[in-house]
């Protein structure tokens, strides 16, 4: 069983993927073998003066993650997801869920080995 | 008494106001240099440094030998500076506000207190009015460090006690947690300003921040001359003390450029400053002497 949870501006796979890690709108988390898919809100995590990308690597371990697909991903969040054993994939932007969701099936994506992101980038 | 140099907006002149006054101030005086993002006072004085101290400010350590991984820390720190990740409680040392609940919860005794740097206070004295020595103080935070504040208060606690000798802050600029940390403590703000539409705007803020301190509050019009009249009609209106208005001269911007005190170089920047000495103290000591006092 995989799981991989998306960062997404929605609930739903025709939602547009959220380029921001820490401050995404929210993560829809699918099952790859079943396509079964599930909707964390990341609103907490929004909301925070700082350590966004830590309280949202904690919400996506929670939700039993073994993959993030993301735009942007910062060192302390990078960090605490790697400790987790979450694998990272970056640079996914301008596609709809279910988009990132194929080509990761696909193989057409790589998992990251640091972030590409500074600390803070989506502050405000 | 404590004298604070304010001012919303940066760059009207509060370093050039506070090294003024501190070169014609006739009574014990120590100048503070409390905008420690980029402390620029001392080139002005030109302090002797006597001592320059790492300001620490205490953070978790983790022992993980100790650590059950129970989480009590993580769920208890608001700034995220510790989080239970898989097998591993993650330490953010750069995150930790100090505030020590960690240290204080951890039922283990997983945790104890290290030091983050947050910068740097050096101390010392300069040569004031009429060849007295002056104390010097000046916080410089170190760069990467996000949080001024904790070390703006480890520099205010070396400031002197004693009743007979006064002291100048030079704040930062803005209204935010550290120009309040600056101007907290004062017995009289001193809001310095320029005549335009953006001097204006931010004076406005400054007033709205600082006035609810209840301290007695001036405005110093620096540059004066090349706006129009908004300032002052702004302070009429609020009923605010325009204590000074600083002429828009190229003998200042000169003085000013060579490392020089404009008051010491520039003779009508040297009455203005008096003239401003003694306003500050009257509008402290009215406040001081006034039947009624606030907690």
């Amino acid at each position: 069983m995989k799981i991989i949870a998306v960062t997404s501006e929605g609930p739903k796979l025709t939602d547009m993927v959220d380029p921001r890690f820490g401050r995404a709108g929210g993560f829809v988390v699918v099952n790859v073998d079943t396509n079964e898919t599930s909707y964390v809100d990341n609103g907490n995590s929004q909301t925070m003066a700082q350590g966004a990308g830590i309280q949202a690597a904690e919400n996506v371990a929670r939700a039993g993650a073994q993959v993030v697909l993301s735009g942007f991903v910062g060192p302390k969040a990078f960090q605490a997801l790697a400790a987790a054993g979450i694998a990272v994939v970056q640079n996914v932007e301008n596609m709809t869920v279910a988009e990132a969701v194929g080509k990761y099936k696909r193989g057409e994506f790589t998992v990251a080995d640091g972030p590409n992101a500074q600390a803070g980038g989506n502050k405000g | 008494m404590i004298y604070a140099i304010a001012s919303g907006k940066g760059g009207t002149g509060k370093t050039t106001v506070t090294a003024s006054l501190a070169a014609v101030w006739d009574r014990p005086l120590t100048a503070v240099d409390l905008d420690v993002e980029e402390p620029n006072l001392h080139l002005f004085l030109n302090p002797t440094t006597e001592a320059e101290t790492p300001a620490l400010m205490e953070t978790p350590v983790l022992d993980t030998e100790r650590c059950t991984l129970c989480g009590q820390c993580a769920a208890f720190c608001q700034f995220k500076a510790l989080s239970v990740m898989g097998k591993t409680l993650l330490v953010f040392q750069e995150m930790c506000h100090g505030c020590g609940g960690c240290l204080a919860l951890c039922p283990e005794g997983a945790l104890s207190p290290g030091g983050r740097e947050l910068g740097r206070i050096v101390s010392g004295h300069f040569q004031a009015a009429g060849g007295a020595q002056a104390g010097f103080f000046m916080g410089r935070l170190r760069v990467g460090e996000a949080m001024s504040p904790p070390l703006m208060r480890q520099v205010k606690a070396l400031l002197p006690k004693t009743a007979d000798a006064d002291i100048l802050i030079d704040s930062p600029p803005g209204v935010s947690c550290p120009a309040v940390n600056a101007v907290m403590d004062a017995d009289c703000i001193v809001l310095v300003t320029e005549p335009t539409p953006f001097g204006l705007h931010d004076l406005k803020l400054a007033v709205e921040a600082f006035r609810p301190l209840g301290k007695p509050l001036g405005v110093v019009v620096n540059r004066a001359g090349i706006g129009d009249e908004k300032v002052q009609q702004f302070c009429r209106e609020q009923n605010l003390g325009v204590w000074a208005e600083l002429p828009y001269s190229r003998a200042v911007a000169e003085a000013y450029a060579r490392g020089e005190v404009a008051a010491r170089v520039v003779p009508e920047m040297r009455t203005a400053t008096l003239a401003l000495m003694a306003r500050m103290r009257d509008a402290a000591a009215a406040s001081n002497s006034g039947e009624v006092h606030h907690a």
